[in-house]
């Protein structure tokens, strides 16, 4: 089940230090959404806190709310390691659990879920999430063969799978290509069209014609000014943000030209 | 140092019956001594693993870092510490305070071995000592342990989490896979050092040369370690002979110790690696 995710009057803090100041958006569901930016404005920042990664840093928290399909996500009742089971997240750098098979890093987070899986319902969901992740293929005759021996972009395929195989709601994406080589790159990014069909994309990239390729909507994030939080410069459909921004310091990133 | 051993101590692997006294000949001598060698080690091991395997994660993972400090601070003291004073302590206080146990033991457990007494009145049991060799090798395993379950990778660690664990689940996905021949490193450091530790055994036991699993009674095989150091002050050249080749008995068991260590972390790595 794909939600779209409101962000409203969003402020993140690290401690005392104001990271990214008064965020708003809608991200569609069923849609790739990108998110842009010179390193350091918080866009990975922001990322993190649709999942409630950012709270392993001791001294984060936010103000303002996320809402997924009606559910606050910072309510007082609501339980973080529930949140990241509905919202699935993908690393900048290929994480496999070193010391489990291919198989077993799919099927990783649906042991955590349900204690007990049925041998042939486990084969079942291995197939399916490695086939949705592309991978099937190539793996499919050393499942049992430890996930670090492949290459970095079928790591980072499998690192997929394994988020999807639990089915979450949304899935996360923090620079998932920026470790990876062009053609490893190419493979992610028709993946990511195949899996918006199912799921709600958000994507951070630093390479704006990734963004371009895959993205249906984007955000633009800076800096205000050097020791300035970070703020939403501009969110609008990837076609306009492209051709035709609202802002000019939008146009003079994506252009190359900065200041 | 192996040739010392063996230079010295070889006329001691078959001198006259009556040195080895009360026993008849070599082996029957050492064999106890072997025995209550590994079995203080095995007692010690058995409590100190958990508990510093529990400490090192509450330190690294748990406790807010201004808890953290202090308690990690306080476990590296207790290295510190001479070995005579635990042994004062094992054989003082900790003696009298573990009667109760022993005798609680003993009424509701007796039908297993361990516990089949009868209840030592001193105190001065097999438990004791290893409680005492325990608090010695705690600290070593915690430090050892704290460090590396500090260093799994982060990576490794959020990957864990971004799936929807918890705390307790994380652990057991990123840092336990990541730190286990580490953690059987640390393991086999402290059981060196229980197999090896001589003054606190020797002040707790009151030993006799038998072979008994009884870890509450009064009477108790002495460990190889402690009985040269009880014994070899007034020992005559012929029984100074015979304590060294039980030396080189005790460097024969650790080094045995050590290498099935090293074979499994080598079997554990290759499992992962495969």
């Amino acid at each position: 089940m794909a939600k779209s995710i409101d962000v409203s009057d969003l402020n993140i803090y690290y401690g005392d230090f104001l990271a990214v100041e008064g965020v708003n958006m809608t991200i569609r569901s069923k849609a790739v959404t990108a998110f842009i930016g010179p390193s350091g404005c918080g866009k990975s920042t922001f990322l993190r806190t649709l999942n409630r990664m950012h709270e392993v840093i001791p001294g984060a928290r936010v103000e303002g709310k996320v809402v997924v399909s009606g559910q606050s996500l910072y309510d007082a009742a609501i339980d973080p390691v529930a949140v990241r089971r509905q919202i699935g997240m993908v690393f900048q750098r290929p994480n496999p659990f070193p010391t489990m098979s291919i198989y077993d890093n799919v099927l990783a987070g649906m042991r955590l879920n349900s204690k007990r899986l049925k041998k042939s319902d486990a084969d079942a969901i291995v197939e399916k999430s490695l086939k949705g992740a592309n991978l099937w293929n190539e793996v499919k005759d050393r499942l049992s063969k430890p996930g670090m021996g492949l290459s970095g972009g079928q790591q980072q395929r499998l690192c997929i799978a394994r988020a999807i195989a639990v089915e979450p709601e949304v899935l996360l994406m923090d620079e998932p290509c920026s470790a990876l080589d062009p053609i490893s790159t190419s493979a992610i990014e028709d993946l990511i069209h195949e899996l918006k069909s199912e799921y709600t994309i958000v994507i951070v990239t630093h390479n704006m014609q990734q963004a371009a390729r895959v993205s249906d909507d984007t955000g633009f994030f800076n800096l205000k000014a050097a020791g300035q939080p970070g703020h939403l410069v501009e969110f609008n459909p990837t076609t306009k943000m492209f051709t035709n921004p609202d802002e000019e310091s939008t146009e003079a990133y994506i252009s190359g030209r900065f200041g | 140092m192996f040739v010392f051993l063996f230079i010295e101590g070889f006329p001691g692997l078959h001198a006259d019956a009556g040195v080895y006294k009360p026993a008849e000949d070599f082996l029957s001598y050492v064999g106890p001594l072997v025995f209550g060698t590994v079995w203080a080690a095995v007692v010690a091991l058995v409590i100190a693993v958990p508990f510093s395997i529990g400490v090192a994660l509450f330190i690294s993972h748990y406790a807010p870092s201004r808890i953290a400090a202090p308690i990690a601070y306080v476990i590296d003291l207790l290295a510190a510490v001479p070995s005579v004073v635990y042994g004062l302590w094992g054989g003082l206080a900790l003696a009298q305070a573990t009667k109760p146990v022993i005798n609680w033991l003993f009424e509701h457990l007796d039908f297993i071995p361990f516990f089949a007494g009868p209840p030592s009145v001193t105190g001065r049991t097999m438990l004791t000592a290893g409680i005492v060799l325990a608090v010695m090798v705690v600290p070593i395993v915690t430090a050892i342990s704290r460090e590396i379950f500090a260093q799994t990778p982060r990576l490794h660690e959020e990957a864990a989490m971004a799936l929807g664990a918890t705390r307790w689940e994380t652990i057991r996905l990123a840092v336990f896979p990541y730190a286990r021949s580490g953690v059987i490193s640390a393991v086999m450091l402290g059981l060196g050092r229980a197999l090896g530790e001589t003054m606190a055994v020797a002040m707790v036991l009151s030993a006799t040369p038998v072979v008994t699993l009884n870890l509450i009674s009064d009477t108790n095989p002495a460990t190889i370690a402690s009985n040269i150091a009880s014994n070899y002050k007034e020992a005559s050249p012929d029984r100074q002979a015979v304590l060294i080749a039980t030396g080189l008995v005790l460097f024969a068991v650790t080094f045995l110790v050590n290498f099935a260590a090293r074979w499994v972390i080598a079997r554990s790595e290759r499992s992962i690696t495969r």
